[in-house]
């Protein structure tokens, strides 16, 4: 399979302009005559779906919480980046495309990049329109804050609460459309499957989770917005019921699946207490401006924090990258973190934390305004902690966070089966290796509002589509295939429940698939995942029945997919014999303990293809070329 | 036009349809009916006057036939209030014992707010009391009622009527009981009115809320101090 | 600790609710309090008894999708928390916990502890928006919001959706909710021009989907996740009033 990424080609200023100019448009008249289906109701998602509607599409919209404002997009703290130099501090379209791609670690698409840092600065002009409460100077004019892996203050926020916000400003937007009778919305409706006819995404099947009615619905294009798949790993950032369902199926019906190593870690999550965690909680990375971090020089000191004087404490950031310090990358701090712990310099009961201390910032500034800056994250980790930072340092240790693998996406965000699109984190498509802080917000709404509504244009423009209904023999294939699996899922009788299999599965891949890999414990783990699988296919219970709510039945679904994904997840940490951004191999590291690239074998997207459950995937190479930033070592020292 | 989907919001509510309208109604009629609160207890308050026939002067000057148009329109406006007071009232509390049609099992009240809970008993109790009120001293079916000579008209003896009204400790008793409900009912009316029609300012709102706790307890001090001074016997005919 | 648990059962909507006592013992106070149900849950698949239906998805206080009666108070008894970040060690061992499920006429009970909100949707639907179509905006700074404003549009803007505050008010008003709302919008330049209709439109379809109204009790302000203040009630009153009796009536639908 060639894989056309359908980049522009020449100045890379003028790509994204003069494609749109060669995309083919639909009459308004005529954009009513077709259905968009969009899946999920993020900012990815729910952004696509307002949009879309508000152009004149039919729009059926999906989601499985009880309402569209729920999405996980609403967890995220930080901020937003936009490129408006509204500071006069040197930062331009180009240079938020410089730091992306470099902090992506050379494994992004140029194109694709600069394109995002080009309508950041239309998101910030949309999202301000909608209402969302920017934090303000005392001029009234916007105010910034800086963030990780850039020098500049170019992060727009909402207090601790900007993915809430922006959120807000898509799902009321959406709410808009929904009361003009333009988008049909299906909440606590599950996507299970994609109907592809004639090689053309046309459709989805879905449960309905409170009737366990399967239907399908039909379109002439697919969206999906499903967000990532961190919750492979059990515990993760995101929320509980985040899944892989919707991507790994359509997977499964032809939609290459890239470069699914690259999973995030946050280097600032509150550690795990006890077996009964069920989630990991970040706290945001604007932490980081004014918190340091640090563990005690001696391994093992067991003193309380303020027992330990100055020049016995590590503040290993700050030590080992003068020029960044508290504020590299996340990929840097994390494996800092974990390299001080495994050194026995970890902190807390668990040893497996480090600390990020406010004293200094506290002196410096006063309480009032670090209650200012961060008061909600002080309260939620004090809520969860039971401890205050005010008083006592933070403790923190690295989670998964984000991923930034996904379905396969050309420079118009179709995958690999026509007319299915893919959004935001559920597509592997700009951030590379890492993602920036502030930057998922950025894309998922670039993708939604500004990228998808210009693009899909050219695809329903381009093809004439005839109509089809429930009773095709593709569909009726696809929904029986559904009936299938939640008939297996009940029926399989075993002793244990789907989150003690899900729990084992997670601790496997943190274990040997998580902050550090080797060849040797992957290949460890792809000899254990196939016999969990079995187990938790033979060994499994839910209780009740698929004809009403069944919150068990719906998490054992997706954790039957996890059990493949995992699987497609260390098969490419193994292939990626290099290190780069959140794939870190120990076997190909600097002398210093950085990660070391290899770009003569490795500069490419590995995207694969589904052959069957149990079967070698087929691995397609999409070579990256970069023209304007040459990839070297990144260096934040 | 564009095939970009504009609808105005629609704008299809009428002002008492809406519980808004109701609250504000209720608001402005709570304000006359305080207003009388208060006029009714700068009145009653002339017994303590060392003339003991102050209060009987007021009281014929309010019953001077000369001012008969003004009273009966005052009376009528009272009236008024109180009808559309407890219109409203009842139309909310039947609407909103509606949109709770299964209750809990176990519901735990945040103990910030019991006036304002109870106004739905406190209005009724004092709506009761207020008509034996007028029944025992305005129309004189309770006990008789004494009139004195007020120049060309007979007025009551309001003096008389009081004090030996009073000094029934049942009677007294209910007036005591009475009030202080009164009072919780004024407490929380008199903030709740300022929130009904939208006033409402982090600075003035606490001050607002204690004022109406001052003016609560000065009304209900003022209007108990009377019967507790007939019944101690320091009021006498 | 060992806690002891009066949940709120029903197969679904239709079905009468049952108090059914359940016992965890072994309760760590580093839990969180949906941890502890999850323990609960565990137990009973592993009893074979079907597991208590429950809402919740981000578990970070943010997604609106949780929340229960604790004791007859809604998020229980740790002020501006969600029920995902109350903790164990707010309760004592040997502690009687009662469960319910929010109760309104606008909430149907979907099975447990789950209900429908959607007519929080169908509230913003009506017009708890801003209506500027993609692209439209101008820059983002052309117009400056004063700082105080902004702030103020935040507190209201931090509403989780969550209904809590239905579910505390004595009479199953959404005001506090819709308040927020029409504070965040109305607050900022943004909002100002539909501000009126907003506030009408909301109103209109509070009634139609039965909530009940304010009669400015407090307890939805007392319990909410996010400590939205009564303020935005008030000002909810004032736009209602001041669209009602100085508003010009609608503009034409045709226009334009």
């Amino acid at each position: 399979m060639l894989l056309d990424s359908k980049c522009p080609t020449g100045p890379i200023e003028t790509r994204w302009d003069r494609h749109r100019f060669n995309l083919k448009l639909v009459n308004p008249a005529n954009k009513r005559k077709h259905t968009i289906i969009v899946v999920g109701t993020g900012l990815a998602g729910g952004s696509a779906a307002a949009s879309l509607a508000e152009l004149g599409y039919n729009v059926k919209c999906f989601c499985y919480q009880d309402s569209p404002r729920r999405a996980h997009s609403i967890a995220a703290q930080g901020g937003i980046n936009a490129a408006k130099n509204y500071h006069n501090d040197g930062d331009s379209i180009y240079r938020l495309f410089y730091d992306t791609v470099k902090g992506g670690d050379f494994r992004a698409r140029e194109s694709n990049v600069y394109r995002l840092a080009q309508v950041s600065v239309n998101i910030i002009d949309q999202c301000v329109g909608q209402g969302v409460p920017f934090a303000r100077e005392y001029s009234g004019y916007l105010d910034n804050r800086s963030f990780g892996g850039a020098q500049v203050s170019r992060t727009f926020y909402a207090r601790g609460q900007t993915g809430q916000q922006l959120l807000l400003g898509a799902y009321q937007a959406l709410e808009r459309q929904i009361g003009l009778g333009t988008v049909e919305m299906h909440p606590r409706t599950e996507m299970l499957d994609v109907i592809v006819i004639d090689g053309k995404a046309r459709g989805i099947v879905t449960r309905d989770l409170l009737t366990g009615k399967v239907e399908s619905f039909f379109g002439d294009a697919v969206v999906l917005g499903t967000g990532g798949y961190g919750n492979a790993y059990y515990l993760s950032t995101n929320a509980k019921n985040c899944n892989a369902t919707a991507i790994w199926r359509a997977h499964k019906r032809g939609a290459l699946f890239a470069n699914p190593c690259f999973t995030q870690i946050h280097p600032t999550c509150i550690p795990v207490s006890g077996d009964y965690q069920s989630k990991l909680t970040l706290m945001s990375e604007s932490l980081r401006n004014d918190g340091r971090v640090w563990v005690p020089l001696k391994k093992g000191d067991a003193r309380a924090a303020s027992q330990i004087p100055e020049n016995e404490r590590d503040y290993f950031l700050e030590r080992k990258y003068p020029s960044f310090g508290n504020l590299v990358p996340r990929d840097v701090a994390s494996r800092n973190a974990k390299q001080v712990c495994d050194e026995g310099r970890g902190v807390g009961e668990t040893k497996l934390a480090v600390y990020l201390d406010f004293r200094d910032a506290i002196n410096r500034l006063g309480k009032n305004v670090i209650k200012e800056r961060y008061g909600n994250l002080f309260d939620m980790y004090q809520r969860i902690t039971g401890e205050d930072p005010y008083e006592l340092p933070m403790r923190i240790f690295p989670a998964i966070h984000y991923t930034m693998g996904g379905l396969w996406v050309d420079y118009n965000l179709m995958s690999t089966i026509p007319g299915l699109y893919v959004t935001g984190e559920a597509n592997f498509s700009d951030h590379g290796a890492n993602r920036l802080g502030a930057s998922a917000l950025m894309q998922g709404l670039a993708d939604g509002y500004f990228v998808l509504p210009n693009t899909i244009n050219d695809y329903v423009a381009s093809n004439k589509l005839d109509k089809v209904d429930a009773s095709h023999p593709v569909a009726r294939e696809a929904e029986a295939q559904v009936n299938g699996v939640t008939k297996r899922l009940l029926e399989a009788k075993g002793s244990r429940s789907v989150d003690s299999h899900h729990k084992e599965l997670g601790k496997l891949m943190w274990e040997y698939c998580g902050m550090g890999r080797t060849a040797e414990g992957l290949k460890y783990a792809l000899s254990q995942i196939p016999a969990m699988r079995e187990r938790f296919w033979g060994d499994l219970r839910v209780l009740g029945n698929g004809e009403e709510l069944n919150q068990s039945l719906e998490r054992a679904g997706r954790v039957a997919d996890f059990f493949e994904l995992a699987e497609l997840i260390c098969i490419d940490a193994l292939n990626r014999n290099e290190s780069c951004g959140g794939h870190f191999r120990e076997e190909y590291q600097t002398p210093e303990g950085e990660a070391a690239r290899d770009d003569e074998n490795y500069s490419y997207v590995a995207a694969w293809e589904f052959k069957g459950v149990g079967a070698a995937p087929a691995l397609h190479k999409e070579p990256l070329t970069f023209e304007y930033v040459h990839p070297a070592q990144r260096s934040y020292k | 036009m564009s095939s970009i989907a504009i609808r105005p919001i629609h704008r299809a509510v009428g002002f008492y349809e809406a519980p808004i309208g109701k609250k504000a109604v209720m608001a402005v009629t709570g304000l006359v009916l305080f207003g009388y609160v208060v006029a009714h207890l700068l009145g009653n308050l002339q017994i303590y006057s060392s003339d003991p026939t102050q209060i009987n002067k007021y009281a014929a000057f309010l019953h001077n036939p000369a001012n008969a148009i003004a009273l009966l329109m005052a009376r009528t406006f009272l009236l008024v209030c109180v009808g559309l007071h407890i219109t409203a009232s009842v139309q909310l509390w039947l609407q909103n014992r509606a949109a709770r049609p299964i209750g809990y099992f176990k519901k735990d009240d945040v103990p910030a707010s019991y006036a304002a809970r109870t106004m739905i008993w406190s209005g009724p109790i004092v709506g009761a009391f207020v008509t034996f009120h007028v029944l025992h001293l305005t129309v004189g079916s309770v006990l008789p009622l004494h009139e004195v000579e007020g120049g060309a008209f007979l007025s009551p003896d309001v003096h008389y009527n009081v004090i030996t009204g009073f000094q029934n400790p049942l009677v007294a008793g209910f007036y005591i009981l009475a009030i202080s409900l009164l009072c919780t009912h004024l407490y929380h009316g008199i903030w709740s009115m300022f929130q009904s029609v939208g006033v409402s300012h982090p600075r003035y709102t606490p001050l607002l809320k204690k004022f109406a706790a001052l003016c609560a307890i000065v009304i209900a001090l003022g209007n108990i101090s009377i019967p507790v001074a007939c019944l101690a016997g320091w009021l006498k005919v | 600790m060992r806690i002891v648990l009066h949940i709120s059962r029903q197969r679904n909507g239709g079905a009468k609710p049952k108090l059914v006592r359940y016992e965890v013992p072994n309760v760590n106070h580093e839990m969180s309090f949906l941890e502890m149900l999850d323990v609960l849950n565990e137990d009973l698949i592993a009893k074979g008894e079907e597991p208590v239906a429950f809402d919740h998805d981000c578990r970070e206080g943010i997604c609106g999708m949780c929340g229960c009666m604790v004791n007859g108070l809604a998020h229980g008894p740790r002020p501006g928390t969600t029920l995902c970040q109350l903790h164990m060690r707010t309760f004592k061992d040997g502690d009687q916990l009662y469960l319910e499920p929010w109760r309104s006429a606008a909430f149907p009970v979907v099975k447990d502890l789950v209900v429908d909100r959607s007519a929080l949707d169908r509230l913003i639907a009506a017009g708890g928006f801003i209506s500027v179509a993609t692209g439209e905006a101008p820059d983002g700074n052309a117009i400056p919001v004063p700082k105080e404003a902004a702030e103020r549009s935040m507190d209201a803007a931090a509403c989780i959706g969550c209904g809590a505050c239905v579910a505390q008010c004595p009479n199953a008003s959404a005001s506090l909710f819709m308040g927020a709302k029409l504070a965040h919008l109305g607050l900022l330049p943004q909002g100002a021009p539909e501000r009126d209709a907003r506030v009408e439109a909301m109103v209109a379809q509070a009634r139609a989907e039965g909530f009940g109204s304010c009669t400015n009790i407090g307890e939805c302000e007392a319990v909410c996740p996010k400590e939205i203040k009564l303020d935005v009630i008030a000002l909810m009153n004032r736009d209602f009033l001041h669209a009602q009796i100085l508003g010009r009536g609608a503009v034409s639908e045709n226009a334009g």
